[in-house]
């Protein structure tokens, strides 16, 4: 026994000695410190519970082993208030200190919220404006729209180091999880729906992104660098899109949004207004089901003509009948 | 689809040629074992004449115990099934780096891990469960057998249809490749228009119906036919968890049964519950199958807490510490299962109060969690602990345990959650606990009451190789993975460009072969006590001590259980019987009361195989010709009345004074 | 086993006999009411989940027709009053039955029977209709959800009025024996738990959707 006594934590160190030096342990934005600050908390607090009962465990078995007479023997003991009341409240206790810090920790790192700081020194600056970035999981890459600049990318990213971004996230298809390590948590991206992360990068460098959420085939190879880079640097790179890029047009997005996997990087030099919002809302050709639902939902129903903008077939042509006479029903 | 309906396409539906796997080498080469495999069988079978017996005393029995027996092989063999899943996993991922791409296709590999998923927790840990808790309960509780014991056939017959169903996606089509819960819009039918989900939905829609069934069949017995005296708080803690399990069990089914419906309305009847459009939410499927799901993990662990407290009572000589917290922590873990679904899907985006609530309610099940674990801690203190292979799991289970469990807490943080979820150190958490704790406690459960079901002991070298390879297997194979977890390494990837990672995934590879062996050496066990079954024999009905009642009968026991219905006095009845000086009474015996066997639950299951296959392929003949065929013979059975008999008090005198004969030659 | 009066003090032996076993056969009381029971409140959670799915989709239209457009309240008033009634006329069966007067009790279970097929006959109209008009279930999630919930039900009552027309063919057969008054007792509950669910469609669908 005492052999597999000593294995179980010793793995486990060794495991998390490993561990260190691995992305999520020394993160570069000021998120991911902040997560892993706290993953490191919750285990301290944790083992100091888990420990105690590992190393009891092995000794009560060790000590009170059959064959061991001179320990003693109590057949009949199996009730003590004090022991069960002390058996209750030490996890309690410590599930209440680590309830405290769930709480705090997890409003201040929603990722939604705008956030308050660069890093522990230092505050965000008053002028700081975030780079905002639209991110879209396709079936299999990543689009990345940038607004403020103009440009889109496939599967490459880039962000000026110490400047806020602000990704808003959704999904063409199926779910997919948007995912830079080094950077911060992760956050879904689904179609019809849209996720916000805020977040800063601290140190330049390239960083691992990915989709954290199986999504099909072609997932394993969906995965994109992120440059951290000087203010310049990302000046640079903005130019270089510029340059090198085509127009995605709503032609050119639906061509891009077609399956593929292991897409190459690519850059685009213009983007067709409107076409984020599109995404998100299903609505790229005028004749799909969801932008008749905007539509309907958002403007006042022409009277008559509702069943117009209708594909649905013979259930369309109902349905027009229904718009037309409203008293139909009755 | 009924737009041309000619025969061929009523009767085959979408099913070709082209479905069977003709073309891939490896399906080709399993198919070819597994038949040539169930052919020896047969043959075997027939051969020996075993088909009559087989069928009068086992597929039709309608005896608890032998339908225990049979969960349990089935699970068994789900087990092998489950695990190939596995070892070609941790192949796949240990050699596909860079240029390499192994040697599984994404649709290969992702099937796999779907398919490893479902048959481990549907076709491996819940029949197992299901099969110790219908084997134990009744017999712990002093019953003859449960309420409904043809409910108890049926119930069985209906997994083995699930699980044929899974097992025949292996080689007519494919399974799913949508990831175990089968999250839409990738399960929809336009990401995944082919049989593979179809498979998933009817599979466990069949099965589901039979474990919902023994829940209400088990928790019915618990509630109605407990031995005169024993009230609830002198139940055996295993049967206090089962009661928590089944009512678990009939609280969370049902919501699995409904989302899978409307799943399959959106496949079939193009409905809209979980599109991408026309007004569908695709995020309601992932919160209610998580209301399912999060239970579903306590109706695996809690049976099992159940069997390390029976275990580690027996073996340190000593009455449960702290029966009483016991039980409330069991009745906590229950109720507040319901309250953490959402610390799944942190990542939604639901706003940091409703994930700090579900994350800070995940946090509180920890603490009964560690209060029983404390419990079992103090059973051992002052006791005479016997390492007996039982107790060695239990052992190796709790120093394993509170590691999962940590790692589990963590994961319940939200914003550790983001940086954790859906990574390999999520895998390695959940792993932790279920191998850690389901697994191991059904080992401990299966050695602890082998002799009781068969008879025999099992062979403690056998059983202690198996123990190391598995514990020490457990270890190389998933503590690698917390590691590239904590490295950002998400799950359900086929192919990796770091090289760096590589040398993690060669260990948990390494990991998985240990546990290879480890199955292995429980197979020999199983063989080598066979063989030695007359050096193992255990003729007293309590080979190891024990304290409840299922150790006051024979090994293994008679059909009716108990000449006697048992009166009951204390929790530990049997030990207080055993103090007593208690005497077996030899004579003055009245005719029992028992059900007849029927072939009823046999032919309903196998119906609705071929309901679901049909469905499946769009066989809509065949699938309504064998619907209404279940009605008809469900219909029919309920004309049947003459469901039981009494066996005479010859019979049993007969029974009881060869077990008198028996013990007085083995004094 | 040898070692067993050793382990065992001695406390037992000046503690007055105790009897550890029942002489005669004890009689297990019977389950099948309480495992019926149970099976409802399963059923009833299936029931809580599509409500719950049309209380999150119940107003997605998708450009579709809403609720207040399609529902026809007068119909749905009709349909409820019969399912009502046939409550009423199972429990008069159940009274007759616990008299024991079989031909009565068979009387009052047709006419259960009769008014259940009524109610079904309505939906099945009402149902028919909506699609007629291009409201099916693949319109929109309302819709789908709106079929599923109502549908389901109704499924619920057509296999109660099949269960129902068995048993009295049981009953015809085997007169009212003990096990045939127990299917019976099962069935009640069925069917007024499908009366106290429909209550709550029609408020929470029919009632509700058709507000503003």
């Amino acid at each position: 026994m005492s052999m597999k006594a000593l294995r179980a934590p010793l793995l486990s160190s060794l495991a998390l000695l490993a561990g260190c030096q691995s992305v999520l342990m020394s993160p570069s934005g000021d998120l991911a410190v902040q997560q892993r600050n706290l993953i490191l908390t919750s285990t301290v607090l944790m083992l100091l519970i888990i420990v105690p009962v590992i190393v009891l465990t092995l000794w009560f078995a060790w000590h009170f082993r059959a064959s061991n007479k001179k320990a003693t023997y109590d057949p009949d003991w199996d009730h003590s208030t004090i022991l069960e009341l002390l058996i209750w409240s030490a996890p309690l206790l410590i599930i209440i200190a680590l309830g405290a810090i769930t709480w705090v920790s997890t409003h201040k790192l929603d990722p939604y919220r705008p956030l308050e700081r660069l890093d522990a020194e230092r505050a965000i600056p008053a002028d700081a404006r975030p780079l905002v970035v639209n991110v879209v999981a396709l079936d299999w890459k990543w689009l990345f729209i940038y607004p403020e600049q103009g440009i889109a990318t496939v599967n490459e990213l880039a962000a000026p180091v110490d400047r806020p971004i602000q990704f808003k996230i959704t999904a063409t298809t199926v779910m997919n999880s948007f995912f830079i390590p080094a950077l911060a948590g992760q956050i879904y991206a689904m179609p019809n729906m849209e996720t916000t992360l805020q977040a800063v990068i601290n140190k330049p460098g390239e960083y691992q992104g990915f989709s954290a959420n199986y999504s099909g085939e072609g997932f394993s190879g969906m995965h994109f660098v992120f440059h951290g880079v000087s203010e310049d640097g990302f000046a640079q790179w903005v130019a270089q899109a510029k340059a090198n890029g085509g127009d995605l047009s709503r032609d050119a997005y639906m061509k891009l949004a077609e399956p593929s996997e292991n897409a190459p990087v690519a850059f685009y030099a213009s983007v067709a207004p409107g076409l984020y919002q599109a995404i998100l809302t299903h609505c790229l050709q005028p004749d799909s089901p969801s932008c008749m639902t905007r539509m309907d939902m958002h403007a006042p129903k022409p009277e008559g003509e509702g069943g117009a903008a209708q594909p649905m077939g013979s259930a369309a042509t109902g349905m027009a009948d229904m718009s037309a006479h409203p008293a139909h029903s009755n | 689809m009924l737009a041309h309906p000619d025969l061929t396409t009523l009767i085959f539906g979408r099913l070709t040629l082209e479905s069977l796997p003709l073309h891939v080498p490896i399906v080709l080469g399993t198919f070819a074992v597994v038949a040539l495999g169930g052919l020896v069988l047969v043959a075997v079978l027939t051969y020996f004449k075993l088909w009559g017996y087989l069928w009068r005393e086992w597929f039709t029995s309608i005896d608890h115990k032998r339908i225990g027996i049979m969960y349990m092989i089935l699970g068994f063999i789900m087990l092998l099934r489950g695990f190939a899943d596995a070892i070609m996993m941790r192949a796949q991922q240990a050699i596909s780096f860079g240029d390499n791409m192994g040697y599984l296709p994404p649709e290969h590999y992702d099937q796999i891990f779907t398919a490893h998923g479902v048959i481990m927790i549907f076709f491996v840990a819940m029949p197992m469960v299901t099969g110790l808790m219908n084997f134990v309960m009744p017999l712990q509780i002093g019953a003859r057998d449960v309420a409904f014991p043809f409910l108890n056939n049926f119930s069985f017959w209906m997994t083995v249809a699930g699980a044929l169903l899974v097992m025949a996606s292996l080689f007519v089509g494919e399974f799913a490749r949508t990831g175990w819960l089968a999250y839409p819009p990738l399960s929809d039918i336009a990401s995944s228009p082919d049989a593979g989900v179809d498979y998933y939905i009817w599979a466990l829609q069949i099965a589901g119906v039979g474990t919902l069934l023994s829940g209400i069949n088990l928790l019915v017995t618990i509630i109605k036919m407990r031995a005169p005296g024993m009230t609830m708080m002198k139940m055996p803690v295993f049967t206090w968890t089962a009661l928590c399990t089944n009512v678990l069990i009939v609280a969370a089914f049902p919501v699995l049964t409904a989302v899978l419906a409307l799943l399959a309305l959106d496949r079939y009847a193009g409905t809209n519950f979980f599109t991408t459009e026309l007004g569908g939410n695709a995020m309601m499927y992932v919160n209610l199958i998580w209301i399912w799901g999060h239970p579903e993990v306590y109706i695996l662990v809690l049976p099992v807490f159940g069997i390390f407290s029976e275990v580690t009572a027996t073996f340190s000589r000593k009455p449960l510490f702290g029966y009483t917290s016991m039980v409330y922590a069991t009745v906590v873990i229950t109720v507040l299962s319901y309250l953490v679904w959402l610390h799944h899907f942190f990542t939604m985006g639901s706003g940091a109060s409703v994930n700090s609530f579900f994350g800070i309610t995940t946090m509180i099940i920890s603490i009964p969690t560690g209060a029983k674990i404390f419990n079992w801690l103090f059973t051992m203190y002052r006791g005479r602990v016997e390492f007996e292979v039982p107790m060695m799991w239990v052992l190796a289970f709790m120093v394993t345990f509170v590691i999962g469990g940590m790692t589990g807490v963590l994961l319940a943080v939200p914003p550790a959650d983001f940086s954790l979820h859906n990574s390999l150190f999520l895998i390695a958490h959940f792993h932790n606990v279920i191998i850690g704790g389901v697994v191991f406690g059904l080992f401990a459960g299966i050695t602890y009451w082998f002799p009781k079901a068969f008879g025999f002991k099992l062979d403690p070298f056998w059983g202690k190789c198996a123990f190391w390879f598995w514990v020490v297997g457990f270890y190389f194979a998933f503590m690698p993975l917390y590691v590239l977890g904590l490295m950002g390494v998400t799950r359900r990837l086929s192919h990796f460009t770091d090289p760096a990672l590589q040398i993690w995934f060669v260990l948990a590879a390494f990991g998985a072969f240990l546990i290879l062996l480890g199955i292995a050496s429980m197979i020999i066990q199983f063989v080598v006590s066979f063989r030695r079954r007359e050096a193992l024999r255990d003729v007293t009905g309590d080979p190891w001590n024990g304290r409840t009642l299922e150790w006051s009968t024979s090994s293994p026991p008679p059909k009716y259980n108990f000449a006697f219905t048992p009166l009951v006095h204390d929790h530990d009845a049997w030990w207080m019987m055993k103090k007593h000086h208690y005497q077996r009474p030899l004579d003055g015996f009245i005719p029992i009361h028992m059900p007849l066997n029927t072939g009823a639950g046999i032919t309903l299951a196998g119906l609705s195989f071929v309901f679901g296959f049909a469905m499946v392929w769009y066989m809509w003949l065949v699938a309504i010709v064998s619907f209404a065929a279940i009605v008809v013979v469900a219909i029919a059975h309920t004309f049947n009345y003459h469901r039981d008999y009494y066996l005479t008090a010859d019979e049993v005198r007969r029974v009881e004074t060869s077990r008198t004969e028996l013990m007085a030659r083995h004094v | 086993m040898s070692e067993l009066s050793t382990s065992y003090p001695a406390s037992g032996a000046t503690a007055p006999p105790l009897a550890f076993y029942e002489t005669t056969e004890s009689h297990v009381p019977n389950g099948t009411l309480l495992g019926f029971w149970v099976y409802l409140m399963s059923d009833c959670l299936i029931f809580a989940c599509l409500f719950a799915t049309y209380g999150v989709l119940g107003r997605e239209y998708a450009g579709g027709p809403s609720a207040a457009e399609v529902l026809e309240l007068p119909a749905v008033a009709v349909n409820t009053s019969l399912l009502l009634l046939s409550s009423i006329t199972y429990g008069f069966a159940v009274l007759e039955m616990q008299r024991d007067r079989q031909r009565s009790m068979m009387i009052w279970l047709a006419i259960t029977g009769l008014l259940g097929a009524g109610f079904i006959t309505l939906e099945l109209r009402e149902f028919a209709h909506l699609i007629s008009i291009g409201a099916g279930p693949q319109r929109s999630a309302f819709l789908s959800s709106f079929f599923t919930l109502v549908g389901t039900h109704g499924l619920h009552v057509t296999c109660g009025i099949l269960w129902l027309i068995v048993l009295m063919t049981q009953v015809a057969k085997k007169g009212l024996i003990p096990a045939n008054k127990r299917r019976l007792m099962c069935l009640s509950m069925f069917w007024h738990f499908l009366d106290v669910v429909w209550v709550g469609v029609f408020s929470f669908v029919y009632l509700m959707g058709v507000l503003p």
